[in-house]
């Protein structure tokens, strides 16, 4: 199976590397996150994996630029990241969003668009061009001018997907993206989630399904508070690093919440 | 009968209430979507409030005229709902709990204020508004002022609509939210400050969250909500302004009375979220 060529990694040589170096974030005075550091480039998938409030959340948001980072550093493509970058797009939770919002399919990939055409300027046709691409992408052609709410989960995953391809960010960012899915949309957002990284881009998501990991992702990022492990699925999705992480072994097919 | 229904356009003062009221109208009207969307209409009603002491303190200091009952009535509205974000911030009180302590604390001093220095008669018209009473000078200000929101509104109308959306996003695009929205606030407590002399500060709130609230139930489309919501608050304002004079009722109620008839319309009667929808029958 070929796939198209992520067209910002294209004619560069070389991959395009997230490093995250003793990442300290704080919540008021407490400490949501320390000790983090792992390096990891384009086109790989990487699962965030922990309890719940192990920061996986909040590891998300840092890397997005939306939360004060108290200690550490991050850099993307040998730049650090201190505020929002248009190479990297977040995907919030879906019981996070407002569906009931006055908006249609072609409305939110829009605003993927916003960064390039700025407050005022009107759309050019290049503007129109990668929304219209973004949509296509992501198979909402024919639900382009449906209300969000009217739409399933996996559906809505994909809208917020092509409002990132929209952006033409190299980096994802997705909180519990297979969370509320149905078994075949779990499927076909696993299969997204993997054309995307071959075509070049890096996704780092929170994830839940033991039993889907080693499908899914390639890396793996044992988060509880501070790094546990991080590498290669097979090498740190172990039962040794779970136990590390959990405090015992989730059971293979559960959710673990 | 021809007579009877002509009769309120020959009048100047009818002439002059009948503009305003489509001016306040349409920009209230435009300006609820943003209160609808953003989800925050009782601490909008908590600042219509807040105008009061300020009106009062204004008329006290400066005496009564166009520009100290803007300014008391702004500075008021900002050190109030400022006032609840300190408190909260420095105590484990919520904000919601702060405003409610501060706006009415400071609507009493209002009233009470307001009778002291013998302008008692003219209290109703702040509270209830007084559209008939307007100047040709509160005309032109209510003018520039719709202008200067709808503008603000307008240029801004991009940032805005992302950081209602969803501030999380809008905020790893660029946009500053925190600046946005207390921006937003200032323009819709200039919005209330428009729509005093009409409706009053007990029933701005009616009219700065009922159109786009109307035609968010009729409605997917956000442009529908911002301009559906701009003509309905400027028709429905204007026939109430005709109306209140037909049948003898007071206009400012008559304003807000109109616009809840027609939301109650929508609720019951929208196509596709009323209650009386036609529900499709169950397959079989």
């Amino acid at each position: 199976m070929t796939h198209l060529t992520h067209d910002s990694c294209a004619h560069c040589g070389h991959h395009h590397e997230l490093r995250v170096e003793d990442l300290q974030v704080c919540y008021r005075e407490l400490n949501a996150l320390q000790d983090v550091s792992f390096a990891t480039s384009c086109g790989a998938c990487v699962a965030l994996i922990g309890p719940n409030g192990a920061g996986k959340s909040t590891l998300l948001k840092a890397i997005a630029g939306l939360l004060p980072i108290a200690a550490g550093r991050i850099w993307w493509r040998g730049t650090k990241v201190a505020k929002w970058s248009r190479e990297i797009a977040y995907l919030p939770q879906r019981e996070n969003v407002d569906w009931q919002f006055p908006i249609t399919v072609r409305g939110v990939v829009r605003m993927g668009r916003y960064p390039q055409a700025g407050w005022w300027r009107p759309f050019s046709r290049a503007d129109e061009a990668a929304i219209e691409r973004a949509i296509g992408l992501m198979g909402l052609t024919e639900l382009a001018e449906r209300q969000i709410s009217q739409l399933s989960g996996g559906q809505q995953q994909r809208v917020f997907l092509a409002r990132a391809l929209a952006q033409e960010a190299h980096v994802l960012l997705l909180d519990e993206p297979f969370t509320g899915l149905d078994r075949n949309s779990k499927a076909a957002l696993a299969t997204t989630l993997r054309n995307l990284t071959e075509e070049g881009r890096l996704v780092i998501a929170s994830h839940h399904d033991m039993a889907t990991v080693r499908d899914i992702y390639d890396e793996v990022l044992l988060l509880k508070r501070r790094a546990i492990a991080f590498g290669p699925v097979a090498g740190v999705f172990t039962e040794a690093g779970l136990v590390a992480t959990f405090g015992a072994l989730p059971a293979a097919g559960k959710e673990v919440a | 009968m021809i007579h009877w229904l002509l009769e309120p356009f020959q009048h100047p003062f009818n002439q002059r209430a009948i503009v305003a009221a489509l001016l306040i109208g349409f920009t209230n009207g435009y300006a609820s979507a943003f209160v609808v969307l953003k989800k925050s209409a009782l601490k909008v009603g908590s600042l219509s409030h807040a105008l009061l002491p300020g009106i009062a303190v204004a008329i006290l200091v400066a005496g009564l005229n166009d520009w100290s009952v803007f300014l008391g009535s702004l500075i008021a509205a900002l050190l109030i709902g400022l006032g609840s974000l300190a408190v909260s911030r420095g105590s484990r009180l919520d904000q919601d709990s702060a405003l409610a302590i501060l706006y009415t604390a400071a609507f009493s001093g209002g009233i009470i204020l307001l009778r002291r220095i013998g302008v008692a008669q003219e209290m109703e018209g702040w509270l209830f508004g007084n559209i008939m009473g307007l100047r040709d000078g509160d005309l032109w200000s209510n003018f520039w002022i719709s202008c200067g929101a709808l503008g603000v509104l307008t240029a801004l109308h991009r940032p805005l609509l992302m950081t209602l959306f969803d501030a999380e996003v809008a905020a790893t695009l660029g946009v500053p939210v925190r600046a946005l929205n207390y921006l937003l606030l200032a323009v819709l407590i200039v919005v209330l400050i428009s729509s005093l002399q009409a409706v009053g500060c007990m029933l701005a709130l009616g009219l700065l969250v009922t159109p786009a609230a109307t035609v968010y139930l009729l409605t997917d489309s956000t442009n529908a909500m911002f301009w559906g919501g701009s003509l309905l608050g400027g028709l429905a304002a204007a026939f109430a302004v005709l109306a209140g004079w037909w049948l003898n009722i007071e206009q400012g109620p008559a304003i807000v009375l109109v616009l809840g008839v027609g939301f109650l319309l929508a609720f019951l009667f929208s196509p596709k979220y009323g209650l009386l929808r036609r529900v499709p029958a169950p397959g079989w």
